[in-house]
């Protein structure tokens, strides 16, 4: 039976009627045809589908479409209007922080969610003083980007451009 | 030798020209291009690995919602050509490996059909399979495919008298490419023409294999790839999804069928390298001069296609000494088709020779830098040619100068750090510098500039803007007026991206063109001029062992009572020629030594022999590296050009980066903690006591 | 995926009713592990009851200093919270041991407590499993075992619990919080998940339709805790073993002694094992790498390694030292061999 489901994503607000089945990411990619969100493992084991969920980051495959009802999504496309690009897509371009591009978008909305999160002091594992404000070390960066697969190998240039983005937003 | 192409924008850094669009997510890649009303396609697989799906009834998924269509052997469309064990699918029961395509399911939503496919009904008649690769396998034989054994001199008499000697055995593990793009094909079938939009690392290949096969004139096909997510060799080829897919279309003719294989189906349909088995023998002088060399290398196959992993490709070109035996056999079993993963024979080839190079060092008491430096040989070993220009010793000596080598203490376990074990480690890298025949490029004169057309692949590769920068310099016009157009049979034909060929081949595609069109159009062309040309093989492979090279240097930790290793720095250094882009080559560099790293401490298919297919078939469970496992790796190149390569002066670098990586590594964990690591990959256990 | 019907719960009693009513009905929570199954076919519910809505997000100061933590309480939030950082350094590290920053934010307290084995057969519909389908064997037996159980396994099953967020717990001594058909109780996590015994299809000693609402932290206990987690990769995998350890040391004497240790251990069993024969050597001995061996060894005494895990006895004997180790700041003990070929 179809449920209905409203969304708002990159901004755009849509209805539409989906089988409870439906994941998010499904929903996005082929029933709004929203494809910066990839599919890469569809079990929460790559970060390629991470988008933001009211400004956190998830990763949409293991999410029902329909526990988000109501809720802004954002993908990496709507992180910079039409034409123009935010500071990660800037840093990320910029350190060439990506080769085949599969997994970008959501490395950039992962970096964009873990950015906030460390804002706001949240901790990581290798944090050393739980209590102390969070400094952004490579170290840092690398555990808290960790959710999001890259086979190119292109790590050390994502940290490097998580890095120059955190930089240019103090 | 001819003349190297003056430069204005090769050798510069430039941002990927479809970067923008990639950082967003626009850029289409084969699942997401917009088209109408399309079906999706789940399939069904064999759960045994070896006997005959005696029964298959279709009924209740048929009648299942949204269902359009099942497909099974006994309804699938004809084809021309069953020769390709692999590709020719859905012709009968029987069933080679676990995993094999035995159906699938078309339906109106990617829930129906994967709903419906677990209502189909396969009674199976199971008979006994075997999947273990052992070194004494009774099927052991000569690959029909393979570059055939090497026997020089007398290696036993040498071996025999070798004042210091080494016999060891080693070996590499299953291997998944894993890109993180599933392998995707959306077909449609109108009738009379074949669209696939499709991941693959050659359009144009991938075309003239589907043809023949499904009997269509390759005219009637069209393949469409702009962008591909990676693909490592598995996308070189095409694989039996891409088959699938096209079936499907042909039997629900007239509406796109998507089908993206998932990430557990990929273990089995897409290839992956192969286990190898590898016997080295080293014989040497007191002063660490070979003198008698053997590698007996085994590699798994499938009795569906013969797929040989020559772990012994690199072994005979890599090191002097005139008493040499190299042999290599397959085993042909009951598993899924192995294929190209990235630098294929060298990699796994370059574990056991290389980490047998570092144990002789040891037994000769030498620097291992100082024992590869003495066994340079001056001519090719293998071809008796001599080399373009090789450079080895040169990246191992720039190499250890960067890395800090001479801080490196020779005795194992002498270091600790914050209760650490702390080593070094240095192997050498290999990769034949390819160049194909048979691309071609077509020019056209546009109001601003140059339009410039070949079906070549992108799959992160930096083909976008690699292949532009090599267009604005032909055409000696600043890049933002060359207009790339790749990745679609609408084009012209264009070799594979694979063997570290792809941007080379297509670059003398891009020169023939240019010289054709300036011959017939002269300097100051009327807009709509078109002229191509078509790439020839390189005349100096006839002359000159064509090969790049490089060395790795590795820094590893090692708890010493938890057995956790980590890596701590990698510094590789390469010779490749000319770097076109200096950005996106550093990033291939970086990234086949990232995948080195996953060779060396993470990536192993864990074949069960009980059922016969992988196990730990997903990403949570088969271990590729994640940020945190990657510290610190840095790649550099010799400043140089390849006077033999043609005139761009490059040679490719899509694989050499991963070659010798995992080698180095195991070196540094031995220098780490005095346990020698010969089987990969080196987990925790080792390093405890059993 | 089995087509199945969608709810959304808006309140606790109402859930439970729901599924009291629906043996064929589940709980979606974070969904991190549930949506998995759907999709793999472990999972074939008629009737999904999302309780993403409940008003179970908050976290409470308890009368004694002790924390009432919501169930749905995302893992990433708790182990942010300013007082779970200062009292219970243990849980927050153990919360920020887990999966991914991404996955993190979705998986709740409670939810993170129920999900289930990663073992490879478990989630592989093709293959036997004893916890999937009763009485149909189980695969890991003679298979791949390199994350499976060193302790308290049975012929049935050798399964391991993969949760870091539940070893914390057992050694917290916390309690969930449970309503059911009858209404509510109160359970140690320690003793929440079961042995596998005859019955490894049952994870938990929860009923179908009980649902837990909270988590009940008693008050920190004195001493230096922390959480260590080995893993084959250096972030987003599974515990091969993991130690979360508590140890309180007297230093007003002449030689220093341990006045208590609590111990539990992950990646190696069925359950989070809390490690009672440890912490009865440690109790009262002083603190130095021979007892901290001898307790490991205490505790180790029973393990029943297969082929395939054997690596773990000595990996969580050092495990368990070097975390002894740190939290008492004594010399970190060394367990590797050199090659016996060199």
């Amino acid at each position: 039976m179809a449920h209905s489901l409203h969304l708002t994503v990159d901004g755009q607000e849509h209805k539409l009627a989906v089988d409870p089945r439906t994941t998010l990411l499904d929903a996005l990619r082929d029933r709004l045809g929203v494809m910066s969100a990839k599919k890469g493992c569809d079990h929460g084991q790559c970060g390629a589908c991470t988008v933001l969920v009211d400004g956190r980051r998830l990763n949409s495959c293991l999410a029902l479409a329909l526990t988000h009802d109501g809720s802004e999504v954002t993908t990496s496309d709507g992180l910079a209007p039409a034409g123009e690009l935010s500071t990660l897509h800037r840093t990320f371009l910029a350190q060439d922080a990506f080769q085949c591009g599969y997994c970008t978008p959501g490395q950039v909305c992962s970096a964009a969610g873990m950015l906030q999160e460390a804002a706001e002091d949240a901790p990581s594992v290798v944090t050393e003083d739980l209590e102390g404000p969070i400094e952004l070390s490579d170290a840092e960066i690398r555990e808290r980007m960790s959710g999001n697969l890259c086979r190119c190998g292109a790590y050390v240039n994502i940290v490097a451009a998580v890095s120059q983005a955190a930089e240019e937003s103090r | 030798m001819s003349d190297l192409l003056p430069t204005t924008s090769i050798g510069t850094h430039q941002v990927r020209l479809d970067g923008p669009d990639k950082v967003r997510g626009r850029a289409p890649y084969a699942y997401e291009h917009p088209l109408d009303d399309p079906l999706y396609l789940y399939p069904l697989q064999a759960e045994i690995a070896r006997g005959r799906a005696a029964h298959i009834d279709t009924s209740a998924a048929e009648a299942a919602d949204g269902v359009v269509h099942v497909l099974t052997h006994t309804n699938a469309p004809d084809l021309e050509d069953t020769e390709d064990g692999e590709l020719a699918i859905l012709r009968s029961a029987e069933i080679g490996f676990r995993g094999q395509y035995l159906g699938a399911v078309i339906a109106t939503t990617p829930e129906q059909a994967r709903y419906a496919a677990g209502l189909v009904d396969i009674g199976y008649e199971q008979e006994e399979h075997d999947v273990e690769l052992r070194e004494d396998h009774p099927a052991s034989r000569e690959p029909e495919s393979g570059s055939g054994d090497v026997f020089a001199g007398d290696f036993d008499a040498a071996f025999a008298e070798a004042a210091v000697s080494i016999d060891e055995r080693y070996s590499t593990p299953m291997e998944h490419n894993n890109p993180m793009e599933p392998h995707t094909t959306v077909a449609r079938w109108d009738g009379s023409e074949l669209t696939l939009w499709t991941s693959t690392q050659g359009a144009h290949p991938a075309r003239s294999t589907l043809a023949p096969i499904l009997g269509l004139d390759p005219d009637r096909i069209r393949i469409i790839s702009p962008h591909v997510g990676g693909g490592f060799g598995s996308k070189g080829v095409p694989h039996a999804d891409m088959m699938l897919a096209a079936l499907a279309a042909i039997a629900a003719p007239g509406r796109p069928v998507k089908y993206a294989v998932s990430r557990q189906q990929m273990f089995s349909i897409t290839g992956y390298r192969a286990p190898t088995l590898q016997h080295i023998r080293l014989g040497a002088r007191a002063d660490g001069t070979l003198t008698a060399f053997a590698y007996d290398a085994v590699s798994l196959s499938s009795q569906t296609k013969e797929f040989p992993e020559e772990a012994t490709k690199p072994g005979r070109m890599m090191y002097a000494g005139d008493n040499r035996r190299l042999t290599q056999r397959v085993v042909p079993l009951d598993v899924p088709v192995p294929s190209w993963m990235r630098a294929p024979g060298e990699a796994p080839g370059m574990v056991g020779l290389e980490i047998a190079m570092d144990e002789l060092a040891v037994a000769a008491g030498l620097d291992p830098i100082e024992l590869r430096v003495r066994n340079e040989p001056e001519t090719d070993p293998d071809t008796g040619l001599p080399f373009n220009r090789r450079r080895l010793v040169d990246c191992l000596r720039e190499g250890a100068k960067r890395f800090g080598w001479e801080e490196r203490n020779p005795q194992p376990r002498t270091r600790r750090e914050n209760g650490w074990l702390i080593g070094m480690g240095v192997a050498a890298s290999t990769y034949p510098a390819g160049r194909q025949p048979g691309s071609v490029a077509r020019i056209r004169r546009m109001p601003a500039g140059y339009e410039v057309a070949i079906g070549a692949a992108d799959l992160g590769t930096g083909t976008w803007t690699a292949l532009s920068q090599v267009a604005a310099d032909a055409l000696d016009v600043p890049i933002g007026q060359v207009e790339l157009r790749i990745g679609d049979t609408a084009l012209p034909n264009a070799t594979v991206a694979g063997g570290s060929t792809g941007l080379v081949s297509w670059s003398a595609a891009v020169f023939a063109a240019t010289e054709a069109f300036r011959a017939e159009h002269g300097t100051d062309p009327a807009v709509g001029a078109e002229a191509q040309g078509e790439a020839e093989a390189n005349p100096a492979a006839e002359k000159f062992a064509l090969h790049s090279f490089g060395a790795h240097f590795a820094e590893v930790r090692i708890h010493p009572a938890t057995g956790e290793i980590r890596l701590g720095r990698m510094f590789g250094m390469f010779s490749a020629g000319r770097i076109v882009n200096p950005s996106t080559a550093r990033s291939q560099f970086i990234g086949g030594m990232t995948m080195g790293v996953g060779m060396a401490l993470h990536e192993k298919g864990e074949l069960d022999p009980r059922f016969g297919h992988v196990v730990n078939h997903d990403l949570a469970e088969y271990h590729v590296p994640v940020n945190a496992d990657i510290a610190r790796i840095e790649a550099e190149w010799l400043d140089e050009e390849d006077p033999h390569a043609g005139p761009l002066g490059a040679r490719g670098i899509g694989e050499i980066g991963i070659v010798g990586a995992a080698a180095a590594i195991a070196n540094a964990a031995f220098n780490a903690t005095g346990v020698r690591i010969r089987d990969l990959p080196i987990f925790g256990d080792a390093f405890l006591p059993t | 995926m089995r087509p199945f019907d969608y709810e959304r719960a808006t309140d606790t009693a109402g859930a439970v009713a729901t599924l009291t009513e629906r043996p064929d009905a589940v709980f979606l929570a974070g969904g991190t592990n549930l949506v998995d199954h759907l999709k793999l076919g472990v999972a074939e519910p008629r009737l999904v009851v999302d309780i993403n809505r409940l008003d179970l997000t908050e976290i409470d100061e308890l009368d004694d200093e002790g924390l009432r933590i919501g169930a749905m309480v995302r893992n990433s939030d708790a182990a942010a919270d300013p007082r779970i950082r200062r009292r219970y350094p243990m849980l927050s590290r153990a919360l920020l041991s887990g999966a991914s920053g991404q996955l993190r934010n979705a998986a709740t307290m409670g939810g993170n407590l129920l999900q289930r084995t990663r073992c490879v057969y478990f989630q592989d519909t093709s293959t036997p499993c004893n916890k999937r389908e009763p009485d149909s064997g189980c695969s890991a037996i003679g298979g791949y075992t390199r994350y499976h159980a060193i302790l308290g396994a049975s012929p049935e099953c050798v399964a391991t619990h993969p949760s870091d967020m539940a070893v914390a717990l057992a050694a917290l001594d916390a309690t969930v919080v449970v309503l059911g058909a009858a209404g509510e109780r109160r359970i140690p996590v320690a003793e929440l998940h079961r042995l596998p015994g005859d019955h490894p299809e049952q994870d938990t000693v929860l009923d179908h339709g009980d649902l837990i609402t909270a988590l009940e932290l008693p008050p920190p206990r004195p001493g230096r805790s922390t959480y260590r987690k080995i893993r084959d990769r250096a972030s987003y995998a599974f515990a091969l073993v993991s130690v979360a350890a508590t140890v309180d040391v007297d230093t007003s004497g002449p030689t220093p002694v341990i006045r208590e240790a609590a111990i539990a251990l992950g990646g190696i069993a069925h359950k989070p094992w809390r490690a009672r024969a440890a912490e009865a050597v440690l109790r009262g001995a002083e603190p130095n790498e021979e007892t901290f061996l001898a307790a490991a060894d205490a505790e180790l005494e029973a393990a029943e390694p297969l082929e395939g895990n054997r690596f773990k006895v000595p990996m969580t004997r050092g495990a368990i030292a070097t975390v002894l180790s740190e939290l008492t700041g004594t010399d970190e003990p060394e367990t590797t061999t050199e090659d016996t070929h060199e």
